[in-house]
Formats: structure tokens, sequence, C-alpha cells
């Protein structure tokens, strides 16, 4: 099994290699992509099985040295991670294969390198190696935020790619320091270095920020919502679900191993989890086009991502592990609904839209679903994310938490109502008006597919739970994670 | 010491084009920062501070890994220059005020600027694999 654990990074990239010398068959690319996604999936479902027991496969390439090998290694937080994202990259590619919004020859290959660098870096246990996979998901994320040009697009993607930049520049200067004071970036190595060593604190500091600033935690959040509502809008359902997320992904690793849970930093990311829950959700509330309510609420969820960090209890982490995996899902329904609204409507503007409830009912369901997950509304699997955080939260104690907590809730709920009321309640606009067309309604269907995975874990949670209980266990006691990935 | 000093100078001389209005500023400033953080890594070998990655390493052997850092930053950091550069292309002379809207030119200066990023994504894994 740990063999395989190379192909989830591996199989993408050299299929994307293989479609660059065919740049004209499209039916090809679209094949090739979903069946490489497909595969990946089934090899994560794979991995969940195997790491559900708090097993932890390794696999160094080339057989070296820990020390210098190229390491790989899942634990139950990195296979749920690779699973949730294969589903996400397999979502956006059918959607771009049933809507044709893929004619650009470089389109899948671009998505299948950024999906092989997220997948990566998800699995991979060095800390050099976490940045060299962030920049292969990078790298080609600058290309797609800027794909069909025009003078606003570019404009955006200038600024992504600069924050962006800037961000993982610091990244390798915190690699470097770490390496400087502790002569290893290997997971294995770092365990807990940074909890005797104020030195590797300050070191590994300087890597928690720049992940920060790559998962666009307030008050380093400014620049999601400046570039992401411009890129194409199915890409940005694609970047909602991966990039960001591999930022918090590092974030919660890095801060479990290399800190062992430090108590001493808990009120700072507790901090930051607050004001970004709060920031965001009042941000979305002002915002006036489906995709930039839902951009500034990416800031919203990271701060509920971050709380259950923050606490580091075995009941927060789980609750943290279950609100990451239902949150990717539902936020990238949302932005494949939007990415539909402005397919047929040419905009995604709120008050150029109305009446699609009735216009497109299948489009409408989609969104209702994932909104009122979002908005966590039982029986939706945002209901139980939050119900087990708010419970966890309250369990520490932590009153001022729970209410903002509760609070962001019903503003969310608020602004998911603003876009409902918006561009689906009302009379459709008179034919005449506006030059829309109707989506076909297969263009929906990976939207509405995940907002029914996402209603079917409400009610049919225990399987996930029990894997986030697991992955909190691998972050708590990270015991079983570091000798399996040091080899001793 | 020394490597303190030119990292501090490089920062400070990036961090003031990065403050400039100019894109092609701001692209020389990354193209300065990388070049910062490259000796920043250069220096993170020394054994001054800490023992040997090796065993059997003495005070006169330097540290191979950091150098692959760079080498692999280096690469990575080229690639994105190459791709900002296409991106400052598509949109023509910043106030040069003679040219543009229309995606026509910047549709076809997308296109290279991707083709800028594609070969450098194969570059990395080569990168990758040095180290």
């Amino acid at each position: 099994m740990s063999r395989l654990l190379v192909l989830p990074f591996a199989a993408p990239l050299l299929t994307a290699a293989l479609l660059l010398a065919v740049p004209r068959r499209r039916t090809a690319h679209r094949l090739a992509g979903l069946a490489v996604t497909a595969a990946v999936l089934v090899l994560a479902v794979a991995l969940l099985v195997v790491t559900r027991d708090g097993t932890v496969p390794v696999e160094r390439i080339g057989g070296w040295h820990p020390l210098v090998a190229i390491g790989f290694a899942a634990d139950a937080f990195s296979a749920l991670m690779v699973t949730v994202c294969a589903v996400v990259v397999l979502a956006c590619l059918a959607t771009t294969a049933a809507s044709g919004d893929d004619h650009d020859p470089l389109f899948v290959p671009l998505v299948l390198v950024l999906s092989a660098g997220a997948y990566g870096a998800f699995l991979t246990a060095d800390l050099f190696n976490l940045f060299v996979l962030v920049e292969v998901m990078l790298v080609p994320s600058y290309a797609l935020a800027a794909l069909g040009g025009g003078a606003t697009r570019l404009g955006a993607a200038r600024v992504y790619v600069a924050m962006n930049l800037l961000a993982s520049t610091i990244l390798l200067a915190g690699v470097g320091l770490v390496y400087g004071v502790t002569g290893t970036v290997q997971f294995g190595d770092l365990a807990a270095a940074a909890r005797t060593s104020p030195t590797v604190a300050v070191a590994a500091g300087v890597v928690l920020l720049a992940l920060a600033v790559k998962s666009a935690v307030v008050p380093w959040h400014d620049w999601l919502p400046r570039t992401y509502p411009e890129a194409p809008p199915v890409v940005l359902a694609l970047f909602s679900g991966l990039l960001t997320k591999v930022g918090l992904y590092a974030l919660i690793r890095v801060y479990a191993v290399v800190y062992d849970g430090d108590p001493a930093y808990h009120g700072v990311i507790a901090a930051a989890a607050l004001l970004s829950m709060v920031v965001g959700v009042f941000g979305a509330l002002g915002e006036a086009t489906m995709r930039r309510v839902l951009t500034f609420h990416m800031v919203s969820q990271i701060g509920y991502v971050l709380l259950g960090l923050a606490l580091f209890t075995a009941a927060s982490l789980a609750a943290a592990v279950f609100y990451l995996v239902q949150y990717i899902l539902v936020k990238t329904a949302l932005f494949l609904c939007a990415a539909a609204v402005h397919a047929g409507h040419r905009t995604d503007r709120l008050d150029r839209l109305s009446g699609l409830s009735t216009a497109q009912p299948v489009l409408a369901l989609a969104f209702a679903g994932a909104a009122l997950s979002l908005a966590g509304l039982p029986p939706f699997s945002g209901f139980v994310a939050k119900f087990l955080l708010i419970r966890a939260v309250g369990d520490a104690g932590q009153w001022v938490a729970v209410t903002v907590a509760v609070g962001v809730s019903l503003l969310t709920l608020a602004s998911m109502l603003k876009i409902w009321g918006g561009a689906f309640w009302g009379e459709p606009p008179a034919p005449d008006e506006v030059a829309a067309t109707r989506v076909p309604a297969r263009t929906v269907l990976p939207a509405l597919t995940l907002a029914v995975v996402s209603l079917l874990l409400g009610p049919v949670a225990q399987p996930l739970l029990g894997l986030a209980d697991t992955a909190a266990a691998g972050l708590l006691d990270p015991d079983a994670y570091l000798r399996a990935v040091s080899g001793r | 010491m020394s490597a303190a000093v030119a990292v501090g100078v490089l920062v400070a001389a990036a961090v003031h084009l990065l403050l400039q209005r100019g894109q092609l500023r701001v692209i020389l400033g990354f193209v300065l920062l990388g070049h910062a953080v490259n000796v920043l890594l250069l220096s993170a070998g020394g054994l001054d501070r800490r023992a040997p990655a090796f065993d059997g390493a003495g005070a006169e052997v330097a540290d191979p890994l950091p150098q692959a850092f760079a080498l692999t930053a280096i690469v990575i950091s080229f690639g994105i220059t190459l791709y900002l550069l296409g991106l400052l292309s598509a949109d023509g002379p910043t106030g040069g005020g003679e040219k543009e809207t229309g995606d026509g030119p910047s549709a076809t200066a997308g296109g290279e600027g991707e083709t800028g990023g594609g070969p450098s994504a194969t570059e990395r894994g080569a990168g990758g694999g040095e180290r």
C-alpha cells in the first residue's frame, strides 16, 4: 500500500504532461482528466480504510535515508483531505466538461497539475517539500486565474500572483530559518521542537505566518476577496476547494507537529479565528454579487476551522476536521451554482437577477441545499459541524467564542437569504429584457451531487465522525505519525 | 555576518521596489527578494549553530541540503518571474496610453504567459527530484 502513496501526486502530473502532447483532442482531455481524478479518489478511499485505525503508511522515494528522502506519509487527516479534494476536482472537471468551459487546450492539464500539488501537499512529511508542492499547486493557479484574459481579470491576477509570491517567499525564508536552527526540515525530527526552543518557535512562526497569509486569515485576508471573484467562475470553485484549504491543512499540521499544540499560542490563534469569522461575514453582507458574497464567506469559514485548532482538544480538533471536510464540499457546490448562474446570465449581480427558482429549479435546489448547509441548519452536515464545534468550545468554557460562533452563523444565514432573495426569488425577468440562456441541467448536476452529499453527511455523519476522531487523535498525539515519518 | 548584511541590503532594496508603482519594478523587487531568501538558505548551511546533518561531517564540510533547497527555489522563482513578465506584456506598457482594450491582444499574450508556466511545471518536478 505504501508504494501507492506517490500515485496521487505522480499520476495527475504524468497525465497532464501526456495531454500537453495532444492539445486538440478535447474528448481525450476530458476523459483522461476525469479518469485520473477518479483513480486518485479510489486510491484515497483505500488510504482512508488503511489509516482508519491509526496506521501510517510511509513511502520514501528511492529508499533514501529519511533525512534526505522525498517522503510521503498518510494519516487519517491527510487521507480525508485527499479524498475531499479529489471529489472537488472531479465535480469541477465534470462541470466544465458539461458546459464546454474547458475549450482552452491548457485547461485540463493545468487543473491536473494544480490538483497534483494539492494532493502532494497533503501527503508530504517534510517542510521543504511542503513548500515545493504548494508551489506546484500555485503556479498553474496563476495561469488559471488569468485564463481568458480581459483587463479586470489580468489586473486581479497580478495582485493574486504578487500576494502569493510574497507569501511563498516568506514561507521559503521560514523553512530556511527552521533548517538553520535545527538542521532538519522533516516533521519526524521537528516534533515539539518549537516547544523546547524559542529560536525554533520564532523560525517556525515565520512559516505559520506565511501559511496564514495563504489561508487568508484576518488580518491577511484582503487579497482574497479582491482577486478570487475575477477568476473564471468554475476555476473559482476549484480554488475555493483546494488552495486556501491546503494552507489551512498545513497550518494545522505544522502547529500540531512542530509546536505540539503549545498552549502559549492558543490565545493568538483564537483571536485570529474570531476576527476572521466576524470580518468575513460582515464583508459578505456588504457585497453585491454572488461570487463576492461567497468569497468573503471563505474568510469567515476559515475562522471556524481555526477556532477548532485554537482550543486543541480532541473534541475541538475532530470538529475542525469535520468542519473543514464538509465545508469544502458545500463551498464548491455554492461556487459551481454561481458559475452556472454566470454562464446563463453573463452576470451574477444580485440586482440584475431574479426569479431563478422558477426558471431553473435544479439550480435553485442545489443552491438552497448548499446554502442551508453553509448556514448550519439541520439536517445538513453544516449543522453537525457547527454543533460539534460549538459544543467543544462550550466544554472548554469559552463563552465569548460560543456567542461569536452562533452570531456569525445567523449572519451567514442572512447573507445566504440575501442571495436567495436577490437572485432566486421573485418574478423571472421578461425575456426581452435580459439575454439569458437557460443553463442545461447537466452542468448543474455536479453541484447538486455535492449538495446531496452534504445533506447525507448530516443524518449519516457517523462514518465521517469516526474518521475525524481518528484524525484528531493523530494530531493531538502525533507519536505514531512522527515515528513512521522519521523511520525510527 | 556578511550573509546577514547581504540579506538585509537585498530585502531593503526589494521592499523599496515592491512599494513602487510600476509593475516592472514590482517584478524586479520580487527577483531581489528571491535572491535574499536564497542567500538566507545558503547561510542556513553553516554549522556554527547546530550539529552537522550527517555523521562524520567536520566543521569544514558544508551542508549540501540547503544548496539543494536554494537550487530548487531558484528554478521556481525563475519560472514565476517569467510568468509575471508574461502578465505584464499581456497588458502592454503601463501608462503608455496608446493602445488597447479588446480581448484580442490580452488573450494571445495570456497564452504566452501560460506556456511560461508550463515548462516550469516540469522543471519543478526535476528540481524536487534533485533534492
